[in-house]
């Protein structure tokens, strides 16, 4: 068994509530934090490791410390919990059953940034948490743990959960700070950066669910414990949520030393393939992130095995790697056709694209329906290139992420499994009997010898 | 208490320019003028907010500063981005900045029903400039075109949708002009669709010039809709005493007819001052306005086409930077009849008619 230091009390019967909660330890950080100065939580949180859970591993500490602090301007936190890309749903895991470890860590955080009014942003369609979160922080309240002068210490904050009303977009950290403010989820253009001009224009920190429960762990062991716990980079723990043709999906909590083939093979975790079927694709961190075909999952292009930690994710770069993103884990089957993945995928892109910048508007809507030509059998040969020239010129050229997460996909789906759709388009009746099947996908690589 | 800004040092494509710090890279372009200055669809220097939005402007950032020399890692929206004291940017120097732009004139044109022919724009359109100067020949856009039903916002303003490239100046306008938050977007992605509040028809003494500000025939006059081609009619300057306005103008005559009333644009072709509605769609009279003269065009603009004497023509920097002469893609006169070389526009006493452009009956010269 890895460690567990997120989920450990999740089967606690009660523990959504506080008295359970709180019988369990909960709210010890709180006390810890509040006898510390706000300076020396950020730096726990350095000290930590503590890497955005949010999609893009962007240091914690680090973006703590670039929090603007002009004198007599209040700042906010405001904690990401839109969780909407394909794939991911370890945020409502953790808000449903656990929601006081949420609370908990928000208010440890408000308090390490200085933030009186913290936001919680969840997206609209998941009513019944925001209802949880809103019961866990009456309770919080009502035991002291919010509102004015907490534990004597002269520190006031109050917790508000802002329900968004179904757009993929108000994810992305200034499309939530608009959509907050009660304007149309549009991402702003950046620069300024939130930390410096955020919510009304003030000093904003946006971090994800996952991230702000981590930092409970973090002020109860220490930030130099909790960096003992994981590989280089990757500390802590991770969230996972595995779904797909496996045989037990669900929420995993892993520490960043196991490789990719346990995590899916072993009884612990997904407890392999479902149906005796072999592995043929996966998506390891949510929709965004490049597909790899099974024998890149497994081991690197040096032939090494893989590891699911940031580093070991992302080895071989876009070329023969991919990334951790968000931990949405999808796993296909030698049964699924990756071309109409592709065009699913595309599909949700085109969709949620907010519109506003031209190669992401025009490019999503584009791509989608090429893929689906192919997909339905009209496809040409000339529409591989094509598909690969559109997604090339959108990403990097947009406003905000959102671009680059639709153009990813896209360039990782030919650049592995370019045949599956050469095959697509060569043989247009057979493609819509049957799919491609498992093909090469998972052969053993040619590993050059290095001299 | 004038505090000098500190002037920065800044090179765009291989010239040196100094701007007071806070400038934007695309304003630092446009003192230099010319072709180093990258086209711009969305920006509106008149409009706080505006910008960022339709990517022509994107170049390349090889230089970040004297003090952080390291190059930007992508593109950067140049209308968007502040200049760096030794900042180094290519623009036509840039393969990387063409070949993104070329992208973003296909992205931008391949929804665009490209209907020029009954477009009031057409000859002043800016999407017909960016595509002529910097898109390809052809689309590699298979699908139908995106269409929307003609919606009238408003007893004269007509909004063409289906032209719309939603670089959000109109709302922009709409914003700060009349303080209301009135007119929009609604919808998201590429059904996204600019629409006033409810439907409803947007009364405000100043709303007209969100039409002038429209880079494309999406909002268009339509007290002026189909009476004339742009390039048939005179620009002329004309001001009147407006209780409500500036009053200073723009007339589009011909003969001493007055087609149409707009404000005075720069060679960017930014709106000089605002106008009222009142002098846009109720002043169609020579006796309502004091004529100052033929407008000094400061673009290349359709109307210089017709060797119009007022015409400042942007000097040209190509040769300098990329060491290559501009090529002259086509010549408007080899293949159309209008505006015919040999005559000259400003030489016909008074307003243009159409007569003037009938076979050879030609003024002295011809
Ligand atoms: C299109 C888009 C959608 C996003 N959706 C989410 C989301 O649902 N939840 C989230 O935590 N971060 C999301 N992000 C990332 C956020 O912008 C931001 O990086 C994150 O909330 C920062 O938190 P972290 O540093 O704790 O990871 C999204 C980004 C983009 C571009
Ligand atoms: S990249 Fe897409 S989602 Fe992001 S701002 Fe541009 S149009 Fe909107
Ligand atoms: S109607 Fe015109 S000004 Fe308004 S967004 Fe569309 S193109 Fe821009
Ligand atoms: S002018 Fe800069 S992005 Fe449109």
């Amino acid at each position: 068994m890895g460690v567990k230091l997120l989920l450990e009390h999740a089967h606690v019967e009660g523990i959504r509530y506080y008295d359970t909660y709180r019988k369990n330890g909960g709210y010890r950080s709180v006390e810890k934090a509040l006898k510390m100065t706000p300076d020396e939580i950020v730096e726990e949180v350095k000290k930590s490791g503590l890497r955005g859970r949010g999609g893009a591993g962007f240091p914690t500490g680090m973006k703590w410390s670039f929090l603007a602090k002009p004198e007599g301007v209040p700042r906010h936190l405001v904690c990401n919990a839109d969780e909407s890309e394909p794939g991911t749903f370890k945020d409502r895991y953790l808000m449903e059953f656990i929601p006081h470890l949420l609370v908990e860590g928000l208010i440890v955080s408000s308090f390490a940034l200085g933030s009186n009014a913290t936001y919680i942003y969840i997206r609209g369609e998941y009513a019944w948490i925001a209802e949880i979160l809103e019961q866990a922080i009456a309770e919080a309240r009502n035991n002291g743990w919010l509102g004015k002068n907490i534990l004597g210490t002269g520190f006031d904050c109050e917790i508000y959960v802002h329900r968004g009303a179904g757009a993929y977009i108000c994810g992305e950290e200034t499309a939530l700070i608009e959509s907050l403010e009660g304007k149309r989820g549009n991402p702003r253009i950046k620069p300024p950066f939130p930390a410096i001009q955020g919510v009304w224009m003030r000093p904003t920190v946006v971090n994800n669910v996952e991230t702000l429960a981590a930092v409970v762990p973090i002020i109860n062991m220490g930030g130099e414990e909790y960096a003992k716990i994981g590989v280089g980079k990757s500390t802590g723990t991770k969230l996972l949520s595995a779904c797909g043709n496996i045989n037990k999906p669900g929420i995993y909590e892993i520490d960043m030393t196991i490789s990719v083939e346990e995590f899916i093979f072993s009884d612990e975790y997904c407890g392999g393939i479902a149906k005796g079927k072999r592995l043929k694709a996966c998506i390891p961190g949510g929709s965004s992130v490049p597909i790899l075909p099974a024998n890149l999952l497994l081991k690197t292009a040096k032939g090494e095995t893989r590891m699911m930690s940031y580093e070991g994710l992302a080895e071989g770069g876009f070329a023969t790697g991919t990334m951790m993103g968000s931990g949405g884990f999808e796993v296909l089957d030698e049964d699924q056709c990756v071309v109409r993945h592709t065009m699913t995928l595309a599909r949700f892109y085109n969709h949620e694209s907010c519109g506003q910048c031209s190669p992401c508007r025009e490019g999503t809507g584009w791509m989608y329906k090429i893929l689906k030509n192919i997909e339905y059998g009209k496809g040409k040969m000339s529409d591989i290139d094509l598909l690969w020239d559109i997604q090339r010129k959108i990403e990097g050229n947009t406003i905000c992420p959102l671009g680059d997460a639709a153009a990813w996909p896209v360039a990782a789906a030919i650049r592995h499994f370019r045949d599956e759709f050469e095959w697509h388009i060569l043989n247009p009746e057979e493609s819509q009997k049957r799919n491609y099947g498992m093909a090469h996908y998972a052969d053993p690589i040619h590993v050059p010898t290095v001299a | 208490m004038s505090e000098q800004a500190p002037k920065f040092k800044v090179t765009i494509d291989n010239i040196t320019i100094e701007v007071p710090a806070g400038t934007t890279i695309l304003n630092a372009a446009r003192m230099i003028g010319g072709d180093v200055t990258p086209p711009a669809m969305c920006y509106y220097s008149k409009l706080k907010e505006s910008g960022g939005k339709c990517r022509t402007c994107l170049v390349e950032v090889s230089k970040g500063s004297e003090k952080d020399p390291r190059p930007m890692p992508k593109l950067v929206a140049s209308c968007r981005t502040t200049v760096m004291d030794g900042m180094e940017v290519k623009n036509i120097t840039s393969d990387k900045v063409l070949d993104a732009r070329k992208g973003i004139v296909e992205f931008l044109l391949m929804n665009h029903p490209l209907d020029c022919p009954v477009c009031d724009q057409a000859g002043e359109c800016d999407l017909q400039d960016l595509s002529y100067e910097h898109g390809s020949e052809g689309t590699r856009y298979e699908f139908d075109r995106r269409k929307f039903e003609k919606e009238d916002i408003g007893p004269y303003i007509q909004l063409h949708m289906t032209r719309c490239i939603l670089c959000y100046r109109c709302v922009f306008t709409a914003d700060q002009l009349t303080g209301k938050r009135e007119h929009g977007v609604l919808e998201r992605g590429d059904h996204s669709e600019i629409s006033t509040l409810l439907g409803k028809s947007l009364d405000n003494e100043f709303i007209g010039n969100v039409i002038d500000v429209c880079p494309v025939g999406a909002l268009t006059d339509k007290t002026f809709r189909f009476k004339n081609r742009v390039w048939f009619t005179k620009p002329v300057d004309a001001h009147r005493d407006c209780p409500t306005c500036s009053g200073k103008v723009r007339l589009w005559m011909r003969g001493d007819e007055v087609f149409r009333v707009t404000a005075r644009k720069d060679q960017w072709g930014e709106v000089e001052e605002w106008i009222c509605n009142d002098c846009r769609f109720h002043k169609k009279e020579v006796k309502d306005w004091v004529i100052e003269g033929p407008s000094h065009v400061r673009r290349s603009s359709v109307i210089a086409q017709g060797h119009y004497e007022h015409t400042q023509k942007p000097h040209v920097l190509i040769d300098k930077v990329i060491g290559k002469q501009p090529v002259l893609k086509m010549d408007i006169h080899s293949i159309s009849d209008v505006n015919k070389p040999e005559i000259d526009l400003s030489k016909i006493e008074g307003p243009a008619h159409s007569t003037d452009f009938e076979g050879n009956k030609l003024l002295g010269n011809g």
